[in-house]
């Protein structure tokens, strides 16, 4: 199930589809043009920058909240933990359509609140803004799920270096800083491995927010959006065989960097 | 949580090494600290809810309401219920179709693909095999294989087969799990002991009896985590079915609700009153698992700590 369509779409980037002569053997030529290709080639770096920029806030959001629902400092600390994961509860269509709808020059919530104040409507939808826009529903969405996968390593943590920690005199955030983030470390590279692949292949997001903003989001927003158009409104079959294939090396050679990156800096 | 409380335990972890009078100044310290704290942590928790608070009140609102009224307090007629009665009714009740199809995709392909991850898992970590490595390694790998970058070489493929536009179509792809096996190898480690299978072989009992009669009563909390996250992960899943699927009466929820969300916005006049029918769709399709989330909340942690350490 994971093999076999990776094989085909190997195979199947291989041909190319001609007016005349139906399908023949094209050799590396999709890969040639979409090497080439500025429109995927600008998506691929579309979501690179939303990785650089929107992953670091969502994971330190959700460190922070992880160990202060943690450090028992906290009062009510089960109704935040509830309250900053329920969001993961909600698909992502639904997060998209309401953060939408809030966006929204007519009745969106933020552009109510600045016409009271008597400011102009906010512009979250504008070329300027919209990748921000994004990062922000992607946030919203994932800080909980994150949260939880770091809440849980760090209940692992055995009790007696606390008490330890405690004894030589440590208070809560020398104990967070010097026992609890670093035990957290493979939570963390988890999250963010999780992370690369969640960022590059972006496409609820804008595919549902492009009727909303049709000129900004074209059919090329993200990697995924331009295959997904290559492949059903373009019927470019095999071409998007090849796009996605490169996405998904993509993809892994970008975890891998990020696998190198983080276990290098831990051992100098 | 029911065992050790966080509120707790943190204040109490030092409290029990020390003299009364130093407990009772870290405890005043630690209170004033937790207001700073807990109004922080507010701030976070407004921006997480009030949302989902917006999408509640938007429910009750006609779509005319929905243009006049403030956005988080209720407009003067309230019609959540005639939103409700015209959500179900909409397109000969095609929504009440889509929250069935969404429930059963996202049970079966959760029950199997947690199943398979269980038995890979428990397979993984208990039995020597040649290659047994070099194939874990294969998983590892294949977790970073993203699962969208998949979808369109899937649907390629399942269109040779003819299974697209069927309800396989969704539930094959969705059956695997790495990350479940993954989880699951690191649980079986440590939660079956060598002991029970040898004392199980002793007994007479075969593999296959061993692992079902033993091994998957102490795989359980961890089998409930996989179940959990493929669950959601379907239930959420919007690509996919937004590919594989044509026909409405197969749509999951996310798909309908993305179909007649786009009719709103192209149409206006007679589909005008289609957007106080996403909104209130939209509201009740997160209800099933807000209530699931609320009521197997101890699950969520249960089987990750194993993984989460080791990983």
């Amino acid at each position: 199930m994971l093999v076999l369509p990776l094989v085909y779409a190997a195979y199947l980037s291989l041909f190319r589809e001609q007016l005349i002569g139906g399908t023949v053997f094209a050799g590396l030529d999709n890969y040639v043009r979409a090497m080439q290709d500025d429109r995927l080639l600008h998506g691929i770096f579309r979501v690179a920058r939303f990785f650089v920029i929107q992953v670091p806030i969502m994971l330190l959001l959700s460190l922070l909240s992880a160990l202060a629902i943690d450090s028992g400092l906290l009062r009510f600390a089960k109704v935040f933990r509830l309250g900053i994961f329920v969001p993961y509860a909600v698909p992502a269509v639904v997060a998209t359509l309401m953060w939408g709808y809030l966006y929204g020059p007519d009745f969106g919530l933020f552009a109510q609140v600045a016409k009271a104040v008597g400011l102009g409507a906010p512009k979250f939808l504008t070329d300027s803004h919209m990748l921000g826009s994004i990062a922000n529903i992607v946030t919203w969405e994932f800080v909980g799920y994150n949260m939880i996968i770091l809440y849980a390593a760090l209940r692992a943590i055995p009790h007696d270096l606390y008490e330890a920690a405690a004894v030589d005199g440590a208070g809560a955030w020398r104990v967070a800083w010097s026992i609890k983030v670093p035990a957290l470390r493979p939570a963390l590279l988890l999250c963010l491995i999780f992370s690369v692949i969640g960022s590059f292949q972006l496409f609820t997001e804008p595919k549902l927010l492009q009727p909303l903003a049709p000129n900004v989001i074209d059919s090329a927003y993200t990697p995924n959006l331009y295959a997904y158009s290559l492949a059903f409104t373009g019927q470019e079959v095999n071409y998007a065989a090849a796009v996605s294939f490169l996405l998904g090396l993509v993809i892994v050679i970008a975890s891998y960097t990020v696998l190198l990156a983080t276990t290098r800096r831990s051992r100098a | 949580m029911t065992s050790t409380s966080p509120a707790t335990r943190g204040v109490r972890a030092p409290g029990t090494t020390d003299t009364a009078p130093a407990a009772r100044r870290r405890r005043s310290l630690a209170d004033r600290r937790s207001n700073v704290l807990t109004l922080g942590m507010l701030a976070l928790l407004i921006y997480f809810l009030l949302p989902l608070f917006w999408l509640l009140v938007a429910s009750t609102k006609t779509t005319s309401d929905l243009f006049s009224s403030f956005g988080l307090w209720f407009a003067g007629d309230f019609s959540l219920f005639s939103n409700i009665r015209d959500t179900f009714t909409r397109d000969g009740g095609v929504y009440g179709r889509w929250m069935l199809n969404t429930l059963f995709y996202a049970l079966v392909s959760a029950g199997g693909a947690a199943f398979l991850a269980a038995l890979g898992g428990y397979g993984f970590a208990k039995y020597r095999f040649p290659g047994n490595n070099a194939l874990f390694g294969l998983v590892l790998g294949s977790i970073m294989v993203p699962t969208t970058a998949l979808a369109i070489p899937t649907y390629l493929l399942f269109s040779k087969a003819g299974l697209v536009n069927t309800p396989w179509a969704i539930i094959l792809p969705s059956l695997v799990s790495p990350f479940g096996l993954y989880l699951m190898r690191i649980y079986a480690q440590d939660a079956i002991p060598e002991s029970l299978i040898e004392a199980g072989r002793l007994d007479g009992a075969g593999e296959v009896r061993i692992f079902f009669s033993l091994a998957l009563r102490s795989l359980a909390p961890g089998i409930v985590t996989v179940l959990l996250f493929t669950l959601v992960a379907t239930w959420n899943n919007y690509f996919l079915p937004l590919i594989m699927l044509n026909d409405p009466n197969l749509y999951p929820v996310t798909v309908g609700l993305a179909s007649w969300s786009a009719q709103a916005v192209g149409g206006s006049g007679s589909n005008a009153e289609l957007l106080a029918l996403v909104v209130t769709g939209a509201m009740l399709s997160i209800l099933p698992l807000v209530a699931a989330f609320l009521l197997l909340q101890r699950y969520w942690q249960s089987g990750l700590t194993p993984g989460g350490v080791k990983g």
